[in-house]
C-alpha cells in the first residue's frame, strides 16, 4: 500500500482525463529539455574530442575513454597498460561511500528503530528533529563539520579541556573525516526508510518469537531484520548513490589526497585541467553506476514486495 | 502484559545511539552559531559575546559582494520555486485525477529524474547542454537549471496531498454544474493548498541552497550565495562566513518549520 502510495498514487481518479496532456506538458517540456537533453548531450561529448582550455572540437574520438582506462606514455606511443590513477579515484569513491552508509546504518537503525517504537503523536516529532539538519544548506553543514574537527577547533578543545587526550586528534584532511561529512549529509535518507519498515512492523511476531524462548538479540536478527530489510536495503542505496558522486565533503575535509569522482570531475570543467570530453565521460561511467545500482534495487524491492504478498 | 510488550520492543543502548546521533547532527550547527556571536578576531578564542560580524556582513569589505549575492540567491530562488510549484502543481492534477494511462511510469519517471541523476552529473550535462547550444551563461542560465531540479521536490508534497483528497468534493461541485475548471480552481486548488505550500517552500530551500549546479552553470563574476561563500571558505573560515551562515541556516529551519506545520494542517474537514 505504502509503496503504490511512493510510486505515483493508488487512490487516482479521471475527473481530469480530457486536460491530462495539458497538465503534463509543461513537465514534460521542462524536463525533457533541461534534464534529458543535456544528460543525451553529455554522451555526445563524451565522443568528442578535445579543446584545450574547454570546449570541444566535433570530431569523433574515443580518447576521453582510453585516457581512462588506459596508459600509453607520455607521447601516446606506448603500448597499452592499465591506468591506474581513475580507477584508484573510482575505487576510493565507492570505499568511501561504502564507509559512510556503515556508519550511517550502525547509527541510523537504533535511532529508526527507537523512533517507530515511540508512541504515535511523539514519532513526527522526533522525524522532524532528525530531518531539520538535512534542509540546512550542505555547503553550510560541511564547513561547519570542518569548523568543529580542525586541530584547534572546538572538539579538540574540548577534549583536550576534559583531559580525554593531550594533542589534539588530526581529524580533518583523512579519509574518516570525509566518512564522517558523508554521514553528516545523508544519514535522514537511512533514517526514513528504515523508521517506515519498523512502522509496519508487526511486534506480534516478536511476542512470538520471546514466547518461544528467542533471546531479544536473536529476535532483533531473526525476526525483526529479515521483516524490516527492503527498508535496511532502501536505505543503504539511498545514501550510498548521493555519497558515491559528492564533492562538498572529500573537498573541503578530505584535501588533496582524498579525492574522489566528484572533485575529478569538477576539475576538468572549473579547475586547471580543462578536458571537457574527459569529464563528461567520467560523469558517464559515474551514472552508468549509479542507473545499475538503481536497476539493481528496484528488482530487489520488486521481488521483496512479491514475497511480502 | 502492557510492561512485556514494552520490554521486548526495547533494546538497551538504542535510546544512547539516538541521542548521540541528534548531537552529531546539532553540533556542528550549534557550534558554527555560537561562534558568530564571538567578538574575538580569531577563530580559536572566546573573547565574549558581540554583534560585530554581523555588523562586518552588512557593512564591511565583502558586504557588496554578499549582498549581490543574496540578491540573486533569493530572486532566483522566488522564481525558479513559484515556476516549478506551478509546474508540478498541473502534473500532479495530471497525474493522480487523469486516470491511467500509458505513460504514467514513464511520466513518473521523467519527473524524479533530477533525483536520480547524481548532482555532479546533472551539474556536468547542464552546463554541456547550455555550451553546446551557444547559451550565454549567466543568471539565466542558473535559473532554467534551478527550475528544472525543483520541480520534483516541489511535485512530491504537491502529489502526497492529492492523494489523501477524495474526489467526492469535486464530483459534488460538478453534479451541481460546475465547469471541470471551476470545480479545479474552486474546490481541487483551496484544499491542495497546504501541498502547494509545502511543496514551494521545499523548492525554494532547494533553491537556495544549491552549490554544485549553480558553481558549474554560473557564468564568471555571477555569485549566488553558496558560491560567494565557498569562493571565501576556500581561503579559510573567517568569522564573518559563520555570521552569514547563521543567518541562511535560520532561513531553511524557519521554512522548513513553516513547512512541517502547514502540510499537517487539514483543512478538508
Amino acid at each position: 500500500m505504502a509503496a503504490g502510495a511512493a510510486s505515483g498514487g493508488s487512490a487516482t481518479t479521471d475527473t481530469y482525463k480530457e486536460a491530462r496532456t495539458w497538465l503534463l506538458l509543461p513537465a514534460w517540456v521542462t524536463l525533457a529539455i533541461l534534464v534529458l537533453a543535456p544528460v543525451i548531450m553529455m554522451l555526445i561529448y563524451s565522443f568528442l574530442t578535445k579543446e584545450f582550455r574547454g570546449g570541444v572540437i566535433w570530431e569523433f574520438s574515443l580518447a576521453a575513454y582510453d585516457q581512462f582506462f588506459f596508459d600509453r606514455g607520455l607521447f601516446g606511443d606506448d603500448p597499452a597498460k592499465i591506468e591506474w590513477t581513475y580507477i584508484t579515484i573510482f575505487w576510493r569513491s565507492i570505499w568511501q561511500a561504502g564507509a559512510a552508509t556503515l556508519l550511517s546504518l550502525v547509527i541510523g537503525f537504533p535511532t529508526a528503530y527507537f523512533i517507530a517504537t515511540r508512541s504515535e503523536n511523539m514519532r513526527p516529532v522526533w522525524v522532524f528533529l532528525i530531518t531539520i539538519p538535512y534542509w540546512v544548506n550542505l555547503l553550510i553543514r560541511t564547513v561547519s563539520m570542518k569548523f568543529l574537527l580542525r586541530d584547534q577547533g572546538p572538539l579538540n578543545d574540548f577534549l583536550m579541556n576534559i583531559g580525554l587526550i593531550d594533542s589534539p586528534l588530526h581529524i580533518v584532511n583523512t579519509n574518516f573525516a570525509v566518512q564522517l561529512g558523508l554521514f553528516y549529509s545523508y544519514l535522514p535518507f537511512m533514517v526514513l526508510p528504515i523508521y517506515a519498515a519498523v512502522e509496519r512492523y508487526n511486534f506480534a511476531l516478536s511476542e512470538a518469537a520471546a514466547d518461544l524462548y528467542a533471546s531479544k538479540w536473536t529476535t532483533l536478527r531473526r525476526v525483526l531484520l529479515p521483516a524490516v530489510k527492503p527498508g535496511v536495503f532502501a536505505g543503504c542505496i539511498l545514501v550510498f548513490v548521493p555519497s558515491m558522486g559528492s564533492f562538498l565533503a572529500p573537498d573541503l575535509l578530505g584535501g588533496a589526497k582524498n579525492f574522489m569522482i566528484g572533485s575529478l570531475i569538477e576539475e576538468q570543467f572549473k579547475g586547471n585541467a580543462g578536458n571537457w570530453p574527459f569529464g563528461a565521460a567520467a560523469s558517464m561511467i559515474l551514472l552508468t553506476m549509479v542507473l545499475i545500482i538503481l536497476m539493481f534495487s528496484t528488482r530487489q524491492q520488486a521481488k521483496a514486495d512479491k514475497a511480502g504478498g | 502484559m502492557a510492561s512485556k510488550q514494552f520490554d521486548i520492543k526495547t533494546y538497551a543502548g538504542f535510546k544512547g545511539i539516538t541521542l548521540l546521533c541528534l548531537v552529531i547532527l546539532y553540533a556542528p550547527l550549534i557550534v558554527v552559531t555560537v561562534y558568530s556571536f564571538n567578538a574575538s578576531q580569531s577563530l580559536t578564542n572566546w573573547e565574549g559575546v558581540s554583534l560585530r560580524w554581523y555588523a562586518d556582513v552588512f557593512t564591511g569589505p565583502e558586504s557588496g559582494k554578499f549582498k549581490t549575492a543574496a540578491k540573486n540567491s533569493f530572486i532566483i530562488a522566488i522564481i525558479a520555486a513559484t515556476t516549478a510549484t506551478t509546474i508540478a502543481t498541473l502534473a500532479t492534477t495530471g497525474m493522480v485525477r487523469g486516470g491511467k494511462f500509458r505513460f504514467r511510469t514513464v511520466s513518473f519517471g521523467l519527473i524524479s529524474l533530477p533525483l536520480m541523476v547524481p548532482e555532479i552529473v546533472l551539474a556536468v550535462a547542464t552546463l554541456i547542454f547550455f555550451n553546446s547550444i551557444g547559451f550565454e551563461r549567466g543568471l539565466l542560465t542558473i535559473l532554467l537549471a534551478h527550475i528544472a531540479f525543483c520541480i520534483p521536490f516541489a511535485y512530491l508534497p504537491i502529489s502526497a496531498r492529492m492523494q489523501g483528497i477524495e474526489d467526492s468534493y469535486e464530483q459534488a461541485a460538478l453534479d451541481l454544474y460546475a465547469t471541470k475548471r471551476q470545480a479545479f480552481t474552486k474546490i481541487l486548488l483551496p484544499l491542495m493548498m497546504p501541498g502547494i505550500i509545502s511543496g514551494f517552500l521545499l523548492a525554494f530551500i532547494v533553491s537556495l541552497d544549491d552549490f554544485i549546479i549553480t558553481n558549474f552553470v554560473k557564468g564568471a563574476g555571477v555569485e549566488t550565495l553558496p558560491t560567494a561563500i565557498f569562493g571565501s571558505v576556500k581561503q579559510g573560515i573567517k568569522p564573518n562566513i559563520m555570521a552569514i551562515s547563521t543567518m541562511l541556516l535560520s532561513v531553511s529551519i524557519v521554512m522548513v518549520t513553516i513547512s512541517y506545520f502547514v502540510s499537517k494542517s487539514d483543512n478538508t474537514k
